[in-house]
């Protein structure tokens, strides 16, 4: 299990300092792969170096198990060629001067004396990983000679070779063109479950950390802002920069009207009353803002039978075609709202409809 | 567009071939058809191969010293968290500027056997003298003189190498040494060895240092052997062709294979990333000692001899520092240099020869870097190979290669300042193409298209639109060709006729007459303005995002 406590880490720009890495804690359960994810200069990148030995924090502990790798408390700081981790860096950094069996193999070459094996040992170590990525085929063409994908998969097992128990992935796929990004991601993924390597994978890209990972963390300007399951943090966004980071959302602005015993609060808002779930505690009389995924918006048309908190009428005042569903704008009074539906339930401009927002798809974020 | 065009390539044809066609034709026919009399008669000199061999030992010493520092002080001030990095990265430069002339009579002020700085504080610590009118003292010179060059290559080649290739073999457990050796190094091994051939070339073109260092002793180099031939009267062409062909052989294969390695090398660049900001390498505790080597070494090579050369051009006659001597301080020099007779003349033909050869040159390379890189014309790498050529003829040869052309051609340019306007040409274009290239490739081609779009002829959207583009990087080769230009002699020594003097051969002139102080005067004064002109160029040139390649003294020879 990786530990990471009250992690701070700031540079210096010319003058100013710039703070990267704010008290960032958290935990990855062995075997699971965990996502730091979020925008360029969020900190990600410099947390994964944090871990990695290859940027010096100046607070904070990292462990792995009972292995202190950094804590600013003793002062204890293991070099980065000691801590025996994997790492895939994002130019892959393939060493253009060595055949394949000469990249996946240098770190079992360099071992201390006394710890390296021995060359038949390397051989058969070199050849079994090589299997495992499927590269056992060119295992003597010089590395450069491979293509993108084939390189981030050296790549992958000369990180894999020593067994390390942790994995470091700093944005492995955003080298590759669309198409081999998918393939490379489910078997990224597939790897990382056969070989149970507990795992920390920095992206920026949403649909990557949502598909490959067990947890997600979700960063901004130096600091975590959620942690949760890929479905967690789809569904239940806790601030309105997750909701917007993660897919597209719509967000209606209202304050609290009252809150029920089940912990649901109904909010008013300009176009109706909603209720909403929240994680979080509001009192009546907050500002807050509702949070909802188009596609868990329905649409009918016809106005509503009746009026019900989460039942609205409007009007469709934009629709776009986007392959496989529609999208389209529906006015509500002053509010818009997306939704998006599969095209055989979609609706034509200038029609009256009503949405419908499931109050277990509406989530309370605070407002700004 | 083809008057413009047309016109730009038979100049270009003309500089690059005329010179060397007559330079081979002179050398290879006589009166009576082909001959290799004038190889037979350089040959059976008694010291021919003593002559060769001291090259060879000259140019290969040189260049191993100026690696050894340059890659040293690269990696140093790149890669690790060495101290005061801005003050050591601009000392280091620095010679680059100065003319080399004036570099080699600096260090024979520090360390003439009698008289040199060094050697009397070496004396007084009952060491040495450490003779520099000799081979040592000569590859001493010349390799100081070469350390910058490979600093800016070894610098560049460092800085554009992906930081995550070194990391990750710190992430597979590889210790700082093991990284050097097994990773940094193989990966800048055709840098190295680009940088080991181009100072290779350097070297043997070297003029100053055999020539002042080398004559007194009798130690003999090719260039040296060549001004030797060519100085005194009757000029003796047979035997100085023959040299300079064999100084262009050799030359031309250090290009080629120089250009072979920069085309393979390029199968060796791999993807890199964004470009995380490398992770400076913790000296620990060497970082004092070290921080005080690379400052010791800008202190003593830098500094030192640009002070000595101050010194002395305030004394009567050189004297080292000494309490007598600071009694003797006075402006004489300064005053006899303005008296001199030719000195405003001179003064004026360096600045007209510079600033027209400069202007001529950037109006050249822009319409021919246009053709090279914007177009599909078959055969505009003759061109681009055409501009470059004159990089493999050593100064000196170009002014032997001039010699030949304009003593037998009917064109009276001889004993005008035209032969050294069109020997300059000749010989800067390479440099003048190099900033003009590389800053059209920085511009897009739509904004050119969208010229033409918009009703523009050829000509008005090269003159309004390409042209002003490009103008901070002309600028900055401007400025450049200025600077060498004054600051180089090997070109002007053979071509230059009385009343035709330049700054660079007033020095030297000064220098055959002994009047040492005086020509630390003039000295002083031309370091000022230079630096001047050099930072000026920096100026432009980091406002353009060229922040080395306006202080870079060469266009690679591989980019023929």
């Amino acid at each position: 299990m990786l530990t990471v406590e009250k992690l701070s880490k700031s540079f210096a720009d010319g003058q100013n300092q710039i703070v990267a890495v704010n008290d960032v804690s958290f935990e990855v359960p062995d075997g699971k792969l965990f996502t730091l994810l979020g925008p360029s200069g969020c900190g990600k990148t410099t947390t994964l170096r944090c871990i990695a030995g290859l940027e010096s924090p100046e607070r904070g502990l990292i462990k792995v198990d009972d292995r202190v790798f950094f804590s600013s408390k003793t002062g204890k700081r293991i070099k980065p060629n000691e801590r025996g981790l994997g790492m895939l860096f994002q130019s892959y950094a393939i060493w253009p001067h060595m055949t394949v069996y000469d990249n996946v193999a240098f770190p079992l070459v360099v071992e201390r004396r006394g710890q390296r094996r021995s060359k038949a040992a390397i051989r058969e170590r070199v050849e079994k990983v090589l299997t495992t990525v499927q590269l056992q085929r060119v295992a003597d063409r010089p590395a450069t000679d491979l293509s993108g994908g084939q390189q981030q998969r050296v790549a992958l097992a000369r990180a894999l070779v020593l067994e390390p128990p942790l994995l470091l992935l700093d944005e492995p796929l955003s080298n590759l063109d669309a198409k081999l990004r998918g393939d490379m991601r489910l078997e990224l993924k597939r790897l990382q479950r056969e070989i149970g390597i507990t795992t920390v994978y920095v992206t920026h890209d949403q649909a990557e950390a949502l598909a490959m990972s067990n947890l997600v963390a979700v960063m901004s300007e130096g600091a975590i802002q959620q942690v949760g399951s890929p479905r967690d943090i789809y569904s239940r966004p806790a601030s309105r920069f997750v909701a917007d980071f993660i897919g597209s959302s719509n967000f209606i602005e209202g304050s609290i009207e009252q809150r029920d015993p089940d912990g649901c609060y109904v909010v008013r808002t300009a176009a109706g009353l909603l209720r909403a779930s929240s994680t979080l505690d509001y009192s009546v009389g907050d500002t807050a803002v509702v949070s909802i995924r188009p596609e868990h918006v329905e649409l009918k048309l016809g106005a509503p039978p009746s009026t019900e908190p989460n039942v609205w009428g409007g009007i469709v005042v934009m629709r776009g075609f986007l392959g496989e569903a529609f999208d389209h704008l529906v006015a509500v009074g002053p509010v818009q709202v997306r939704a998006r539906t599969n095209p055989a339930g979609s609706v034509s401009r200038d029609e009256k409809v009503t949405i419908l927002l499931p109050s277990d798809a509406c989530s309370l974020v605070p407002g700004d | 567009m083809l008057l413009v065009v047309g016109a730009v390539l038979l100049i270009v044809g003309y500089l690059a071939l005329t010179p060397l066609g007559y330079l081979l034709w002179g050398t290879f026919f006589d009166e009576g058809g082909f001959t290799l009399r004038f190889f037979e008669e350089a040959l059976s000199q008694q010291d021919f191969a003593e002559v060769a061999l001291t090259s060879f030992a000259f140019s290969g010493g040189a260049t191993v010293l100026a690696m050894v520092i340059g890659c040293a002080l690269a990696y140093l001030l790149v890669r690790t968290d060495i101290a005061l990095k801005r003050v050591i990265f601009a000392g280091s430069l620095v010679p680059l500027i100065v003319p080399s002339i004036l570099q080699v009579i600096s260090w024979i002020f520090l360390l003439a056997p009698r008289t040199g700085f060094l050697n009397r504080i070496a004396a007084s610590l009952s060491l040495g003298p450490f003779d520099i009118f000799s081979l040592p003292g000569m590859i001493f010179v010349e390799g100081m003189g070469l350390a910058p060059l490979v600093f800016l290559l070894m610098a560049a080649a460092l800085r554009s190498m992906d930081p995550s290739l070194e990391e990750s073999a710190l992430m597979s457990g590889a210790n700082l040494n093991t990284v050097i050796r097994r990773v940094t190094l193989p990966i800048v091994r055709p840098a190295l060895f680009a940088a080991l051939l181009i100072m290779g070339v350097h070297s043997l073109q070297a003029f100053e240092t055999p020539a002042i260092l080398g004559i007194p002793d009798g130690t003999w180099t090719f260039t040296s052997r060549i001004w030797n031939s060519l100085h005194g009267f009757p000029r003796e062409f047979g035997p100085a062709g023959a040299y300079s062909v064999m100084l262009l052989a050799l030359t031309g294969v250090g290009v080629f294979l120089h250009s072979r390695l920069t085309k393979r090398s390029t199968a060796w660049q791999t993807v890199t990333g964004r470009g995380y900001r490398p992770r400076p390498i913790e000296l620990g505790r060497w970082r004092g000692p070290l921080t005080a080597a690379a400052l010791g070494y800008v202190v003593f090579v830098v500094v030192l001899p640009l002070m000595i050369m101050f010194f002395a051009s305030f004394q009567p006659y050189f004297a080292a520092i000494s309490v007598a001597a600071t009694e003797n301080l006075s402006l004489d020099n300064y005053r006899l240099i303005f008296e001199r007779r030719n000195i405003l003349r001179s003064t004026q033909n360096s600045l007209v020869l510079g600033i027209s050869s400069a202007t001529f040159i950037m109006f050249l390379t822009a319409v021919a870097a246009w053709l090279v890189v914007r177009t599909r014309v078959a055969g505009r790498w003759v061109v681009d190979n055409l501009t470059f050529l004159p990089i493999v003829v050593p100064g000196l040869v170009m002014g032997v290669a001039l010699l030949f052309v304009y003593l037998r051609h009917p064109v009276p340019i001889y004993g005008t300042l035209w032969i050294l306007f069109i020997a300059f040409l000749t010989k800067y274009m390479p440099y003048g193409m190099r900033f003009a290239s590389s800053s059209m490739f920085q511009i897009g081609v739509e904004l050119e298209e969208s010229a033409r779009m918009s009703g523009a002829s050829w000509w008005q959207s090269f003159r309004r639109i390409v042209l002003p583009l490009l103008f901070p990087g002309l600028i900055a080769g401007w400025i450049y060709v200025l600077v060498v230009s004054i600051r180089e002699l090997s070109t002007a020594i053979l071509v230059y006729s009385p009343g035709n003097e330049v700054l660079a051969v007033e020095i030297w002139e000064l220098w055959q007459d002994g009047r040492l102080t005086q020509l630390a005067a003039l000295g002083t004064l031309m370091v000022v303005a230079l630096l001047a002109l050099a930072g000026l160029a920096y100026k432009i040139g980091s406002r353009i995002g060229i922040r080395e390649t306006a202080l870079e003294p060469a266009p690679l020879p591989g980019e023929l």
